[in-house]
């Protein structure tokens, strides 16, 4: 290779390298806010692996734009390119670097996973290196009670064991590590708050601990993830963060409250006629009743919108 | 199969058009001819192809607005879980098979397949089972609403109560089709290793030929744990055994092994001969050997190899322990490596190529640039704490559908238009052909980009309703459909309008370098008149090097 050659790569590889690192704080913004200790995790990770993947992607199509735009033949040019078969050293170094990103990928998002440390199923001991500082959140280790997250056909139930709550709303203390116990009465559902960036599916049959920190005050929305049968979008409910004071107020009240019916959108869906223009009459299976609760979610126009 | 000359067809004079009365009927008949089998494949799953596009228009007239408002919630389940259901076992395996069909034969100098009845029958049961799939949507409570996954229990609930039931006629049809395409694979696998023309060893077969290998293979191990999982799931449904169902003991996430443990593989029985087109195309059109072609034809079977060993990230955030999560993820990440040199591979031979810019190649092209994007994300989706985030979210149909429709479907528009006219003998429309283009990469591109930004926002997959602030992204995806709708018009047109009149086309119009452009236009009934003898390696371009022998005795020399 002469100079010319390796000073344009050389500019090449740097213009490509402000882009892709440009794009990558770009993908912070792509995301809703970071309403928990492992969202910073995860969008750390992302806006890395956005950085990289950028770089690969404008590598490859830039290099196929220059053929297209400047190696294009001539109309009665019927001339062969040149019968180059391949060159070993490209070949080896072509790779090698994706072995080497893939270990680097894969070692990075490792160190990421077990830092979040949400547990999820059978894993009651930390990976790797397990002590306190795992936890993403040093000052979350107070530790909090386990909230009971019951799911069935369509609906949400939360259960606060120790002042024996009942809850279609999911209330969190901010800056506090949260353990939640995930049971199913029916079939998958899948915990799912997209400010938090955690999820894990629910299984009928076993109860999974599942762990987290939220760090920002606010409600959020909690979504069905794994689907669940007919009603399975109408299953979200609402998640409201607010400091422990709050948290704790709240609580106290709704353990006051006599329990009652909540509102539940696939139950009162599944008794009025549907609106929908198509609707050929096909059964389905038949919605929970909806849940009798202490704490029923208001309506959430009435609040700020949930993210 | 024989190699008797009274047997051989002489070529051209006896080869009917199509569309000549006495003959386009053999393409209704149990003809043994691998070449009409394959054109049988190619336009019953096309066919297919727009009775699925029909649902996902459907599926996104309905997103189009964040309430439910087009389609009763069990319609819609309904049409996700038969457009997956379509798409993959309607319209991409068997369009695959039928290019496969069509050209390995040809492009190893074969006169057949090895079983040629067996070949028929595996044809013939495509539509059998479209028939019985179609039939569910007149049983009572409709066709299967559990998705393409079924995953229990949500397929074991039978709100009828009938025995026969959308979902138990979705069982059977997967069923068939998997007997249809174990039978297939046994052939081709068959074929590849005992029916090579002389001096067509292992490192003279085109790509094309070692990546159909490659995925045949995965097919004879992979189905019958697919096979397993489904008969154990209709025993579940219709005599009341209790594998999967937690309320009677049973294990749901053992289902998903089962299932993944195909349907992962699966992703590669489809993408692994796309990439043999793109490697077929891209010397052809840049008159330029395949770059690194020993690398590449090996790394198909390592893919082969490790797609065995990673389903399970398609389990991440379902019932599987930190460790397997862990372990998984850095199997998965590992394919890259294979598939990344195949994509180097084409950069570099395009690169200084004396490039033409025919359909064919746009396809290609587009079709490898949509699954490098792919691959990244595909790659992110593999980090096991960005999965969680997005598992189950659009983010997942962004990704496999810019693998689907961005490389497979326009691999195949790609593999159409560049075997036309050896199939046809007729020539296509090149203004056409590029319109096609055109309306397919806008159309992809906006269907599918938008997905990406929802998922990461955190939209589920499979809602028949959203919250309103998804709204922005969906509409564009919709518009993106509907277009892609449209893009199909220009393409049927010039498809059968150029059978039917097109200009006449020459043995090898493109100057490309491969048994199947040494016979004519549209081939003789046994392909060759005499059995070519191989003498050189594939796209031997800007090499003035003969790919046969002209005489027997030169066999000796070569080898
Ligand atoms: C670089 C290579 C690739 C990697 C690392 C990769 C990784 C992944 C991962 C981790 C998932 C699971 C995501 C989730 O459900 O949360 C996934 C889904 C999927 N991928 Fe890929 N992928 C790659 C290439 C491909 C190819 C070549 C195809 C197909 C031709 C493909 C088709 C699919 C499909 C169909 C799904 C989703 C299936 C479903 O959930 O319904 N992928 N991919
Ligand atoms: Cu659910
Ligand atoms: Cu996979």
């Amino acid at each position: 290779m002469n100079r010319k050659t390796l000073l344009t790569l050389g500019g090449v590889t740097i213009v490509l390298a402000l882009i892709s690192l440009w794009m990558g704080q770009q993908a912070y913004t792509w995301f809703p806010p970071q309403a928990a200790a492992e969202a910073q995790l995860v969008d750390d990770l992302f806006s890395f692996l956005v950085t990289l993947g950028t770089f690969i992607f404008l590598g490859v199509v830039g290099a196929l734009t220059y053929a297209v735009l400047f190696q294009r033949v001539g109309r009665y040019d019927f001339s062969d390119g040149p019968p180059i078969e391949g060159n070993i050293t490209l070949e080896v170094v072509w790779t090698a670097i994706p072995i080497v990103l893939v270990i680097w990928i894969a070692g990075y998002s490792y160190q990421i996973y077990d830092q979040m440390s949400i547990l999820g199923p059978m894993e009651h001991v930390h990976m790797g290196m397990a002590t306190a500082e795992a936890a993403p959140l040093s000052s979350a280790d107070q530790s909090v009670e386990r909230i009971e997250v019951r799911s069935r056909q369509w609906a949400w139930e939360f259960y606060y064991p120790e002042q024996q709550v009942t809850s279609t709303e999911l209330h969190l203390p901010n800056n506090r590590r949260v353990k939640l116990v995930l049971q199913s009465a029916d079939v998958l559902h899948g915990f799912f708050v997209p400010a938090f960036r955690v999820k894990q599916d629910i299984i009928p049959g076993r109860v999974i601990d599942f762990e987290f920190t939220p760090i920002r005050e606010g409600t959020y929305r909690l979504r069905d993830s794994q689907y669940s049968g007919t009603y399975f979008a109408a299953m979200q409910a609402d998640v409201v963060v607010e400091s422990p004071a709050a948290y704790h107020q709240w609580l106290t009240a709704a353990a006051a409250q006599t329990p009652t019916a909540a509102a539940n959108p696939a139950f009162e869906e599944y008794n009025r006629t549907t609106k929908a223009a198509i609707n050929p009459g096909w059964k389905t299976v038949i919605p929970a009743p909806p849940p009798i609760v202490n704490y029923s979610a208001q309506d959430s126009s009435a609040k700020d919108k949930p993210v | 199969m024989t190699d008797s000359s009274l047997e051989v067809i002489p070529a051209q004079t006896e080869q009917p058009l199509p569309d000549a009365p006495d003959n386009w009927k053999r393409f209704f008949s149990f003809s043994t001819d691998h070449k009409v089998i394959g054109i049988q494949y190619i336009v019953t799953s096309f066919f297919f192809f727009l009775v699925g596009g029909i649902f996902a228009m459907i599926i996104r007239g309905e997103l189009i607005t964040p309430e439910a408002d087009l389609l009763d919630r069990p319609v819609y389940n309904a049409m996700f879980t038969m457009h997956g259901t379509v798409m993959l076992f309607l319209w991409t395996f068997p369009v695959l098979v039928g290019l496969s069909n069509y050209l390995v034969p040809l492009m190893i100098g074969a006169r057949d397949m090895a079983f040629p009845r067996l070949n028929a029958a595996a044809f013939w049961m495509v539509p059998v089972f479209g028939v019985i799939l179609m039939a569910s949507f007149l049983v009572p409570g409709g066709p299967s609403q559990s998705g393409w996954w079924a995953y229990p229990p949500v397929s074991l609930q039978n709100p009828t109560g009938n025995l026969i039931t959308g979902q138990v006629l979705w069982i059977l049809a997967v069923a068939i089709s998997g007997v249809s395409s174990i039978m297939g694979a046994i052939n081709f696998v068959t074929t590849i290793v005992r029916m090579r023309a002389p001096g067509m060893t292992w490192f003279r077969m085109p790509v094309f030929v070692w990546t159909v290998l490659s995925a045949q293979i995965i097919q004879l191990f992979g189905l019958p744990a697919l096979t397993a999982g489904a008969v154990m799931l209709l025993l579940d449904i219709t005599v009341g055994t209790s594998f999967f169902d937690p309320a009677k003991g049973g294990d749901p996430v053992l289902f998903q092994h089962f299932f993944w443990f195909y349907s992962h593989p699966a992703v590669y029985v489809i993408i692994l001969p796309v990439f043999g087109i793109f490697s077929e195309i891209f010397p052809v059109y840049a008159r330029k050997p395949l770059f690194g072609y020993k690398v590449v034809a090996i790394s198909s079977l390592v893919i082969t190899g490790l797609s065995g060993l990673v389903w399970v990230h398609h389990m991440f955030a379902s019932g599987t322990p930190g460790w397997m999560r862990m372990l998984f993820m850095f199997s998965t990440m590992l394919i890259s490596v294979p598939t990344g040199i195949k994509v180097f591979a084409w950069v570099a031979t395009i690169w200084g190529g004396k490039l033409r810019l025919d359909t064919p190649m746009l396809f290609g092209l587009g079709g490898m640039v949509m699954f490098v994007f792919a691959g990244i994300t595909g790659i992110m989706l593999a980090s096991v704490p960005i999965d969680i985030h997005v598992n189950n979210t659009y983010f997942v149909v962004g990704h496999f559908h810019y693998v689907i429709y961005g490389a497979v479907v326009m691999g195949v528009y790609a593999a159409f238009y560049h075997w036309f006219p050896k199939m046809t003998g007729r020539m296509y429309s090149e203004g056409l052909g590029k319109l096609h283009f055109v309306l397919t990469l806008i159309g992809t591109n906006l269907n599918f980009f938008p997905m990406h930004p929802l998922g990461l926002q955190g939209m589920p997959r499979r809602v028949a309703s959203y919250d309103p602030e998804f709204a922005f992204w969906n509409v564009l995806a919709s518009l993106g459909a509907f277009l892609l709708g449209m893009s199909t018009l220009p393409f049927i047109l010039n498809m059968i309008g150029s059978w039917v009149q097109g200009k006449p086309a020459p043995g090898n119009p493109w100057r490309a370098i491969g048994l199947e452009w040494l016979v004519s236009s549209p081939p003789p009934v046994e392909n060759f008149e005499e059995i070519p003898v191989v003498v050189a390696e594939p796209y031997g371009y800007g090499k003035q090097e003969p790919l046969i022998a002209t005489d027997v005795h030169s066999l000796e020399a070569s080898s």
